[in-house]
């Protein structure tokens, strides 16, 4: 970052993130090319294609209204559950069109996990919250031992270890939110979807969510919606920036204005719209 | 202007005074009507309990009804209690599943296009009057074959099934959508969310709807004069083909009879039904509490 930039010194942010490699190096995980979503007839997103990459993290920034949720549901096939939606254009998971005729949605969710904006824990103990997901996919070997290994990446093992019967809906927003990722990540996904997962928390709770994900991006792949610009900056190596175009007919409709390196989107984007909305001049 | 002075607020006038008056007067309107209901209730168990009183004894549920007993003593409905047990017990072990299936269907599997008929079917079968419902059970399963209580069994199961699967439609209506996202989320299929996540949700409501719906049918009378009510048996039976004795039955034909103590026993009989349904009807309340109690995350 160079001191002369006016636009770095807006989002000086902390953050552990490392330089991102040579392009050549990465994996990609998720090539996504022309996606349009639509509800009915109406789109909304139209024409994104960007790449996400293997062990590291992409924010998904960008205004409300943007489509930010709506992308990130595509990508694990969960927008299947709205019976109005449609998708066009391709997502390629690993070289495979993730809409592909014999794919099987639950496949793709089951190497695809997802956390949600608001914690939605199920009202069982703490314990089968997480060993459920286990039971059901037959991983029940060493059933306790996985528990025990999710709860304790996901930063939560040493305020539950005692109480791991106990309903976990008596647990803090925070803290519920970590046992959902829990869950998420005791099945062993490749890749895991996080929709606003701090929206809902307070600044400390958040602050554990963010050290979470950057422990785990070497095992795992984190794509991330935020509304929060400094979160991206803190936790992302790529931001793609999302924003609301009106098209002919006067319709709004998200799309995809820029995507790069995280550095790259805060202190020199491309895009005048990208540069508005980093520095807080809209949204 | 001291404190007191609500000058500020303007004075009293007609125009507010008379907006007081209306306003009193609707709610002491709204509070006798509340006060009505409450007390027709206590009137009718108390009523019911008087006239039974010389019957609401043990012998009550240990001894069989003697036909025709001159006098009140070691007369007794346990033939009819048990009869009415295992009728109302095979109707439910046969609605329950079925209308909780139906249900899982229309709220979890369903296109929207079906939902709507299907609900609608649900609600119309809801309406048909026990007595068409006995007919029609008479003639489908009895025509040829003699009564018989697997037939009241039928009957009260047509009946209850609308009532349990409407009910559960509602209460799985009522488990929010991130519960399935959270299941189909880690890759569980739709049976297994359904299955562990969604139904576990909402087993108390589905308790609640279920209990209910057995209180709606327990003094269901229409079905059963038609179905099993002919030749039963005089003492304590428990076999489903044969006609059994059945709580609403006996009282109407005790209280046909001409003798006094044969009424006494048709009002400690009512007193009965109306006690169970009660209890019920608490023991539904008690489980949806204990739900509502459970999601909320008591600790």
């Amino acid at each position: 970052m160079t001191e002369s930039s006016s636009i770095g010194a807006a989002v000086r942010v902390e953050t552990k993130r490392q330089p991102l490699p040579p392009k050549e190096r990465l994996e990609t995980v998720f090539e996504i090319r022309d996606l349009d979503a639509l509800y009915g007839k109406k789109a909304a997103l139209k024409g994104v294609s960007f790449e996400v990459y293997k062990n590291l993290v992409t924010a998904i920034i960008g205004p409300s209204g943007c489509g930010k949720s709506t992308f990130i549901r595509c990508l694990n096939r969960m927008n299947d559950l709205v019976p109005s939606f449609r998708q066009e254009g391709t997502i390629r998971y690993h070289g495979q069109d993730i809409y592909g005729r014999d794919v099987d949605p639950v496949a793709v969710r089951r190497t695809i996990g997802m956390v949600f904006q608001r914690p939605n824990p199920f009202p069982k103990s703490i314990y089968d919250n997480v060993a459920w997901g286990l039971k059901v996919l037959g991983m029940k070997d060493g059933l306790k031992d996985r528990v025990e290994k999710a709860l304790t990446q996901a930063a939560l093992w040493d305020e539950v270890k005692d109480r791991l019967k106990s309903n976990a809906m008596g647990l803090s927003g925070g803290q519920q939110q970590r046992l959902c990722i829990a869950r998420a990540i005791a099945v062993e996904p490749d890749v895991v979807l996080m929709d606003e997962p701090a929206s809902a928390l307070d600044p400390i709770a958040t602050q554990k969510i963010e050290e979470l994900m950057h422990n785990l991006k070497s095992e795992y792949t984190f794509v991330i919606v935020t509304h929060n610009m400094q979160q991206a900056a803190r936790v992302a190596d790529t931001t793609a920036f999302f924003s609301i175009s009106t098209g002919d007919e006067g319709h709004r409709y998200g799309e995809l204005i820029e995507y790069d390196a995280t550095e790259k989107i805060f202190t020199d984007p491309s895009d005048k719209r990208t540069e508005d909305y980093v520095t807080g001049r809209f949204g | 202007m001291s404190a007191t002075d609500l000058s500020v607020f303007g004075r009293p006038n007609d125009r507010l005074r008379r907006r007081r008056m209306v306003n009193l007067g609707v709610e002491l309107i709204a509070w006798l009507a509340a006060a009505t209901g409450v007390a027709i209730l206590g009137i009718l168990v108390g009523y019911v309990a008087h006239q039974g009183a010389g019957h609401l004894n043990l012998d009550l549920f240990t001894k069989p009804q003697v036909p025709y007993a001159t006098t009140a003593v070691s007369n007794g409905l346990a033939n009819a209690f048990v009869g009415s047990l295992v009728i109302v017990g095979i109707s439910t072990a046969m609605a329950l599943p079925f209308g909780i299936l139906v249900a899982i269907y229309v709220t979890e599997f369903a296109p929207p296009p079906i939902k709507g008929p299907v609900n609608l079917v649900l609600d119309v079968l809801a309406g048909i009057p026990a007595i068409v419902v006995g007919i029609f059970v008479y003639g489908l399963i009895e025509v040829g074959h003699g009564q018989s209580a697997l037939a009241g069994s039928f009957a009260l199961a047509v009946i209850m099934l609308p009532f349990v699967a409407r009910s559960t439609t509602e209460i799985l209506t009522l488990v929010p959508t991130s519960m399935r996202e959270a299941g189909l989320g880690l890759g569980a299929p739709r049976w297994r969310t359904t299955l562990g996540v969604v139904l576990p949700h909402a087993t108390g409501g589905i308790v609640t709807g279920a209990v209910l719906a057995v209180a709606r049918v327990a003094g269901e009378t229409a079905p059963l004069l038609i179905l099993t009510s002919i030749g039963v048996s005089q003492s304590v039976a428990w076999n489903p083909l044969h006609a059994l004795q059945t709580v609403p039955v006996t009282i109407l034909q005790l209280s046909e009879s001409p003798l006094p103590s044969d009424h006494s026993l048709a009002w400690a009989g009512a007193f009965v039904l109306i006690v169970f349904i009660l209890a019920l009807s608490l023991t539904a309340r008690y489980f949806a509490a204990r739900s509502k109690r459970k999601l909320a995350g008591s600790r």
